[in-house]
């Protein structure tokens, strides 16, 4: 070639596109960090459902997993308003939680192997322990979910509860039709319709799609029978050990309150005053937990402040009072029966 | 010898053509076929247009009142759920406070988008205007433009929904296929072989695959394919996603126009000594797009009816705001075929009118070139 | 003289037009060639730093979930390459019963636009201007509502004669089948017991709704097609054919289908890929498509670029078949001129 500045055009077009190449995309730094400099934190929620997460008109977030993710934020950044909601249908919460879009997913995901394994993701702790249940029109006459046979049963898709439903099928020869909704609104406008005999989710989810979606909830029962175990907490990506570790202990922290009488109520007394050496732990005034994981002393204290320990947010959100009406029952302390067991701060 | 004059007889009128007995009996009654499917379809409309109006008109509630629906419920239509719920159908999920926004950027777009339409209006300012106008929308919708805040409360991009939305997908991406299509038609009728190559593969690819999965490929793939940490705002990937597809069928509208130009016209400019693009620029590019203008309205009117896919990706849209203002809230829910109804007025209203219009800009072409 | 100082200059090596080309294709080709590796080394950096697998060996695995209606036995311990298999073959049953329905519902509607009856010509403006300019999805929606909350309970069904029934459960009718043992063809009916129908076919309402969505939707293109089919046949054509004695019934046959044909099937083609890409929407309705399908397996598998890639070539086949067929089918019309 005579001309070099053709020739040196090309090699730079060249250049430019192997440098591309082989450019390494680094990791852009660790969560904690990305969320300190944007001084806000992003949860991934459930699009609407009342008690885990729900939004009311005026776009305000309520639920049992959205206090977690309160309790969170004000851990790492000293507020729980500072966190932004991505609401996220079944089927896109792992993507939105692979690519970065949201730093922590708190969308009562059922933890399984696979979740665990082969999906890029963290289970951090159990927030609620769950079963999978089915919920029936009164007039159907159906007691037991053994009665479900040949029975159409509406499920939304991307969702545990799909291979469950399948497997208990299987397992009693009910032969069930599954009718599959990409969107848990249309699942549940094609149960009241009337379309199936049967549908089928988290027994909380059932509890809460009753409360809020049925006409009359008293027309609708739950049937006793539980076909799975459900354990739903938050998820957060693989490769950050830091921040797995904190969403873990926020978690463990709020039942360790619980289990000693820490309350947002009674937390500002006890923290002058109380002599017990676990209390005073876990309030930061004796041992600074909050260093070795990358925050500051009084990192539990703001989330017990923020949304109360476990027993309150579960109180406030699913308990007796609410719609909802859920017992403790397997999500009670260890020491009344429940399995909610915290390993000790320390 | 003197002529006489005399009246003449006045003579029998001519035999009307224009009648309307003569124009029912040969639209309505011409032969027997005919006359039976007349009558038939009267009987037909007679027995279905009165229970019509009685359902949508007579017996309908109008007042947002759930308790007064229930009770004309199959007789009457419901049309209180539609004064009920009209903002947050035609809004989204926007702030409910600060919905003058998108009802102002809204109108905007829309007076842009009809001025655009009219000839009186064809000169460079409407450029500019183009420009002012997507800058003051984005500007409002968000509430802040390139970083800089604008004094507004800023609402992300994941909360704009229904109307506006719609609007501004389908305008958009439009406008940016546009460019892209006429590149890509150039490049497909090139003689470079690898050039036509590239553009024929992405057509076609592109052709062949529903909305749909481009729209989830958009949505779930597009993250991945950038640089780790970057997460492009959700509707920056539905836009990409649509406009690369929109940017195929127009392409192929585009050389259609292209091969009705007769090869006398190249020779005619490489006689003057025109280049490639100077022949295209002057030349080539306005008699063809001047032709395929009712083809891209009808383009565009299916992007807009498609821009109702993306409630698939949880944007909310017209159809996917109905199904989240009515869901959680049992009173309403059995309403829905009364939103349904409202939804499909407004799309069949902006889509009538977009298919007028067409027709008329087919007219004025068909007169300017005749002789 | 002008001529031996034409002969002197010779054009230079980079002002020729093929060095030009060949530079122009260069430069494209290596600047599509760089973004392509840089987006597939995003890719691999990214689920490498996630811990993605990739890959299509999940298609062998256990599938563990059940298809509410698929044309051939699915169990859910099958893999999930034949999940996708019932996926295909559903997306294929929507299609081809789409098709010949629209087909038949729009000519009829496109021949009624050019009657001579001016009911039948602005009914049929109606129809295809109401269904034009309505997104397909939200009609698919409609039909859905109408064929689940305003249809009775299976416990009281409306029935014709025992031979027919429609419910929120869907609609079956009685089927001819042939019997070994009689060696006859014998009815099929449907038998309705405590709110099930068992025996004779059923369609579930998610196909009804899928099925008639589109068939409606795109049999008012079809119209539009027929009808400038129609018309684009001159009406020199006609007359002549009337002035040689042939009925309307040959005329239709033998002189006006023929030189339609020509204009309308290039777009009708278009029309049944159309059809054939919207019955991904069925997605939204719950019905088990070819894209429904593959939306579970990349849920519950994470492999979101295998299942999407996968969609997308199958959906690319069955268009580059569809138009091969109609190609081939064209070129048997086309009527050869003198």
């Amino acid at each position: 070639m005579k001309n070099s500045p053709i020739k040196a055009a090309l090699g730079g077009a060249a250049a430019i596109g192997f440098t591309l190449l082989f450019s390494a995309s680094a990791w852009a730094g660790k969560t904690l960090d990305t969320i300190k400099q944007r001084d806000q934190m992003v949860c991934g929620v459930n699009t609407g459902l009342a008690g885990f997460g729900a939004a009311d008109s005026q776009g305000k977030w309520t639920g049992l997993d959205v206090d977690v993710c309160r309790a969170v934020a004000a851990a790492v950044l000293g507020s729980g308003d500072k966190v932004r909601y991505v609401p996220l249908s079944a089927p896109q919460r792992f993507t939105a939680l692979q690519s970065g879009e949201i730093d922590m997913l708190s969308r009562n995901t059922t933890f399984t192997l696979t979740r665990d394994a082969s999906l890029g993701l963290h289970q951090t702790a159990v927030t609620f322990y769950d079963g999978q249940g089915f919920m029936v029109p009164v007039k159907g006459g159906i007691k037991s979910a053994k009665q479900l046979k040949n029975a159409t049963v509406c499920v939304q898709s991307g969702t545990t509860t799909e291979k469950n439903l399948t497997d208990f099928s299987k397992a009693n020869n009910l032969a069930i039709k599954p009718v599959v909704f990409e969107k848990l609104e249309a699942a549940n406008a094609a149960y009241f319709a009337g379309r199936c005999k049967a549908y089928t989710t988290d027994a909380s989810g059932l509890a809460s799609i009753r409360s809020k979606e049925a006409k009359d909830p008293k027309e609708h029962a739950i049937l006793p029978e539980l076909i799975s175990k459900e354990p739903l907490g938050p998820l957060v990506r693989r490769g950050d050990d830091e921040w797995f570790a904190i969403v873990k202990w926020v978690i463990y922290g709020l039942v360790e309150a619980e289990e000693y009488g820490i309350t947002a109520a009674n937390i500002e007394k006890l923290k002058a005053e109380s002599t017990d050496p676990v209390v005073m732990r876990l309030l930061g005034k004796s041992d600074d937990t909050g260093k070795l994981l990358g925050l500051d002393r009084e990192w539990l204290v703001r989330a017990i402040t923020t949304s109360g320990n476990y027993g309150e947010i579960f109180e406030r959100n699913v308990g007796e009072k609410t719609p909802l009406a859920l017992k403790r029952g397997p999500n009670a302390q260890w020491a009344k029966g429940g399995l909610q067991y915290a390993p000790p701060i320390r | 010898m003197a002529i006489s004059l005399h009246n003449i007889a006045p003579r029998t009128p001519p035999v009307s053509h224009t009648s309307w007995r003569l124009w029912l009996r040969q639209n309505l009654f011409a032969n027997r076929t005919s006359a039976v499917t007349t009558v038939s379809l009267l009987l037909l409309g007679l027995w279905l247009l009165p229970q019509l109006w009685s359902w949508a008109l007579w017996h309908a509630q109008f007042k947002p009142d759930a308790d007064a629906c229930q009770s004309i419920r199959g007789m009457g239509a419901c049309w209180g759920v539609v004064s009920e719920k009209y903002r947050l159908i035609i809004f989204g999920r926007y702030p409910f406070a600060e919905q003058w926004r998108p009802l102002l950027a809204c109108g905007l777009l829309m007076g842009l988008l009809v001025v655009s339409c009219m000839r009186a209006f064809w000169r460079i300012g409407l450029l500019w205007a183009w420009v002012a106008v997507w800058l003051a929308f984005f500007g409002l919708m968000g509430g802040r433009l390139f970083g800089f805040s604008l004094g507004l409360s800023p609402v992300p991009t994941d909360q704009w929904g229904g109307l506006p939305l719609t609007l501004m997908l389908s305008s958009l991406s439009i406008a940016l296929a546009f460019p892209l299509a006429v590149l890509v038609a150039l490049g497909r009728r090139s003689d470079l072989p690898a050039i036509k190559t590239i553009c024929v593969t992405y057509v076609e690819l592109v052709r062949g695959v529903p909305l749909i999965s481009v729209l989830f490929m958009a949505s779930f793939m597009f993250p991945l394919l950038m640089p780790a940490g970057t997460t492009p705002d959700v509707l920056v990937r539905v836009l990409v996603g649509i406009t690369l597809f929109s940017a195929a069928y127009t392409a192929e509208i585009v050389r259609g126009g292209l091969q009705a130009i007769p090869r006398g016209q190249y020779e005619a400019a490489a006689s003057l000594g025109l280049g490639y693009w100077k022949t295209q620029r002057i030349i080539i590019l306005p008699q063809a797009l001047a032709h395929v203008v009712p083809g891209i309205m009808n383009n565009f009117i299916a992007i807009f009816k498609d821009t109702s896919l993306v409630t698939i990706v949880s944007l909310y849209e017209l159809s996917g705001a109905l199904g989240l203002a009515l869901s959680g809230d049992p009173l309403w829910r059995p309403f829905k075929i009364e939103g349904y109804l409202f939804i499909t007025l407004i799309y069949f209203a902006f889509c009538f009118a977009m298919s007028r219009y067409s027709l008329w800009v087919e007219h004025q072409l068909q007169r300017s070139q005749a002789r | 003289m002008a001529g031996f100082l034409f002969w002197d200059m010779k054009t230079s090596f980079w002002h020729q037009r093929q060095t030009r080309r060949w530079l122009y294709q260069l430069a494209l080709m290596l600047g599509l060639l760089a973004l392509l590796a840089w987006l597939l080394s995003n890719t691999l950096a990214n689920m490498k730093a996630r811990g993605i697998q990739s890959g299509f060996d999940f298609l062998w695995a256990n599938a563990g979930f059940d298809i509410g209606e698929s044309m051939i036995a699915f169990d859910s311990s099958e893999p999930y390459w034949r999940a996708f298999g019932v996926g295909l073959l559903n997306t294929l049953r929507v299609s081809v019963v789409g098709i010949v329905f629209c087909s038949i519902l729009g000519t009829m509607i496109g021949v009624g636009r050019v009657s001579h009856n001016a009911l039948a010509r602005g009914l049929g403006y109606a129809y295809t201007e109401l269904f034009r300019n309505v997104p397909v999805l939200l009609q698919l929606l409609i039909w859905y509502v109408l064929l689940v909350e305003f249809m009775p309970d299976s416990q009281s069904p409306l029935h014709f004669n025992d031979w027919f029934y429609l419910s929120k459960n869907g609609f079956s009718f009685p089927v001819p089948v042939w019997e070994s043992s009689s060696n006859s063809l014998v009815w099929d009916v449907p038998l309705w017991f405590d709110g099930e129908i068992s025996q004779g076919i059923s369609l579930t309402p998610e196909f009804l709704a899928i099925t008639l969505g589109l068939s409606f939707y795109t049999s008012a293109f079809v119209a539009e097609v027929v009808r400038a089919g129609i018309v684009s046949v001159p009406r020199g054509q006609l007359e002549a054919a009337k002035s040689i004695g042939l009925s309307n019934w040959q005329t239709t046959r033998q002189v006006l289908l023929p030189q339609a044909m020509r204009v309308i099937i290039p777009p009708l083609t278009n029309q049944y890929l159309n059809l054939t890409k919207n019955s991904s929407l069925a997605v939204a309705i719950g019905y088990p498509d070819l894209v429904s399908i593959s939306n579970t397996a990349l849920n519950q598998t994470g492999r979101a670029v295998e299942c999407i890639a996968l969609i997308m070539a199958v959906y690319l086949c069955l268009s580059l078949g569809t138009s091969a067929l109609m190609n081939a089918f064209n070129q048997r019309m086309a009527i050869r001129e003198r």
